[in-house]
């Protein structure tokens, strides 16, 4: 790929020539390296790799001239800001918008967009409601619906494993496990499609997501009254939780958009990954075929290896000192998790799909206190999905092409048709 | 450096090298022990990397807390009065020796 080869030249030349230099309109700060790439922009969407491998490279910490932000996209230095939460903080939003000086497009999460103390309360509602404990009775049906989809798949043959299977299947068990209604779901990949632009900056993607958004705003804050919501779903869960006191009737909503935001989308990506995966690596369907159990950890690679949150923002609450570089209070830090997660200081041939390596550590569900608090639910999804394709299926083929869908932090495909066999 | 013993299911006894302040699951996944799978990391959301604590070391472990209680209760194999998780156990001097058993599954 020509481009794929210019840009890498280009960012290597602009890490290492520029080191010294100083773009006035951003400030950037001396002895920091600085890069004139924009990780969201479609051709970072189509092929991030190779950028990431100069922003690892250019140093521990760079500069993004075109957003005027630092980035971390090493597994340490990533790990680090996402493991000290007072310095690096989330109240300020964790996309580009600095809360601090401009109104959030939306009310301010009170999970996702909170520090301690605040965060430490809504935290532990939502560790709760989506507990292992919580997951247990989920098992069977989670598994049943499943393997009914693969039933189907396999008796169609042909068709988009992104429309029909990566946003059939969890769209077939997350809302009703959250308690909606059925009316108005189609809503639910828009608004969490437009949550995921928004952290990014204002480019066409964020402003015509914003501008689009009023009726899917609209269907989401309604399914967050307690009214709206089936009982023993999790939203009845995180209403039931403001009658034991532990957050208000006020609070509880909000919360319930935090699932309604997060909860599906991201399995989705998640799904897409993992069947992209075994659609490009035969040898490691053949191995999770040969050992179905393999489905869990096949399924957490996969979210290493594509890392379908790719990015999330930190704001510095003082001056700090990261790996040698001085950072200024009120300075926006952009996390790299697609490049962390594929960090060789850390990972074993990283650009390699393998379903028996060791996992642990990765950073696709973030680290520390805002680590993703669905990542149960995200597991339990793609590990029975994978499951039943691992018992059922013989062969999956790439039979048409490949699109790539643009988000400015969610990566994943428009389009992945396949065809499959039985086993 | 404190040198801690992982029993398996079958009774293997797996012998690992740790370095002080890392945690019994943070030097189980270093050296490989397939026992434990620590899918979250170490943030203590997941419940897969619970051990057993020998007896004889059960009372020089730090009180269990709020969180890891919590979540010994959703481990996939059954909670025992010596259950434990081993990304919350932090490793010194004081806990060379230490013997942790491994459950049947952790999923």
């Amino acid at each position: 790929m020509p481009f794929c080869k210019n840009i890498m030249q280009e960012t290597h030349m602009s890490a290492t020539s520029r080191t010294d230099s100083v773009t006035p309109e951003h400030g950037a700060p001396a002895g920091v390296p600085h890069l004139d790439v924009d990780p969201f922009s479609t051709e970072f969407f189509e092929e991030p790799h190779p950028i990431h491998e100069a922003l690892r490279e250019a140093g521990p910490v760079v500069w993004l001239d075109k957003w005027g932000v630092y980035g971390v996209a090493r597994y340490a230095e990533v790990h680090a800001v996402l493991n000290d939460p007072m310095t690096f903080c989330s109240s300020r939003g964790v996309g580009l918008s600095d809360f601090a000086k401009e109104k959030a497009w939306r009310p301010q999460s009170i999970i996702l967009e909170a520090d301690p103390p605040a965060h430490t309360r809504t935290r532990a509602v939502l560790n709760q409601v989506l507990s292992a404990t919580a997951m247990k009775p989920l098992r069977s049906h989670f598994t049943a619906l499943a393997e009914a989809k693969t039933d189907e798949l396999l008796a169609r043959g042909s068709f988009d494993a992104i429309a029909d299977l990566a946003e059939a299947y969890p769209l077939s068990v997350f809302p009703d496990a959250l308690g909606l209604k059925q009316e108005g779901r189609e809503n639910l990949l828009p608004y969490a499609s437009l949550v995921f632009n928004a952290f990014g900056p204002p480019n066409q993607l964020r402003q015509e997501a914003i501008e689009r958004s009023a009726p899917h705003q609209a269907y989401v804050a309604a399914q967050c009254q307690r009214e709206n919501l089936a009982p023993g779903g999790f939203g009845a869960c995180i209403h039931a939780r403001a009658d034991a006191g532990d957050i208000t009737h006020e609070e509880a909503p909000l919360l319930v958009r935090s699932l309604l935001s997060a909860g599906l989308d991201t399995t989705v990506y998640g799904i897409g990954a993992a069947v992209y995966c075994l659609a490009r690596f035969p040898d490691q369907l053949a191995k999770l075929r040969s050992d179905p159990t393999l489905a869990r950890n096949a399924f957490e690679e996969a979210i290493r290896f594509e890392s379908p949150v790719q990015t999330f923002f930190r704001t510095t609450t003082r001056e700090v000192e990261l790996s040698g570089h001085r950072i200024g209070e009120g300075e926006k830090v952009l996390m790299f998790l697609g490049a962390a997660n594929r960090d060789p200081r850390r990972w074993e041939n990283p650009d390699r799909y393998d379903i028996t390596r060791r996992t642990s550590g990765h950073v696709g569900f973030g680290s520390g206190i805002h680590m993703c608090v669905g990542q149960l639910v995200a597991r339990l999804e793609g590990e029975v999905m994978l499951a039943a394709i691992a018992r059922k299926v013989g062969r999956i083929e790439i039979s048409g092409p490949v699109k790539r869908r643009y988000n400015n932090t969610l990566r994943g495909l428009e389009s992945l048709p396949i065809t499959i066999s039985p086993a | 450096m404190p040198s801690i013993t992982f029993v398996h299911p079958d009774g293997r006894a797996q012998r690992v090298e740790a370095s002080n302040g890392e945690s019994a699951m943070q030097a189980a996944t270093r050296q490989d022990v397939s026992g434990i799978l620590a899918e979250c990391g170490g943030n203590a959301m997941c419940a897969t990397c619970h051990v057993y604590v020998d007896e004889n070391w059960l009372a020089r472990l730090p009180a269990i807390g709020d969180d890891e209680d919590a979540l010994l209760d959703g481990a996939a194999a059954e909670r025992q009065a010596n259950s434990r998780l081993s990304c919350q156990i932090k490793l010194g001097a004081e806990l060379d020796g230490l013997v942790l058993r491994l459950p049947e599954r952790q999923t």
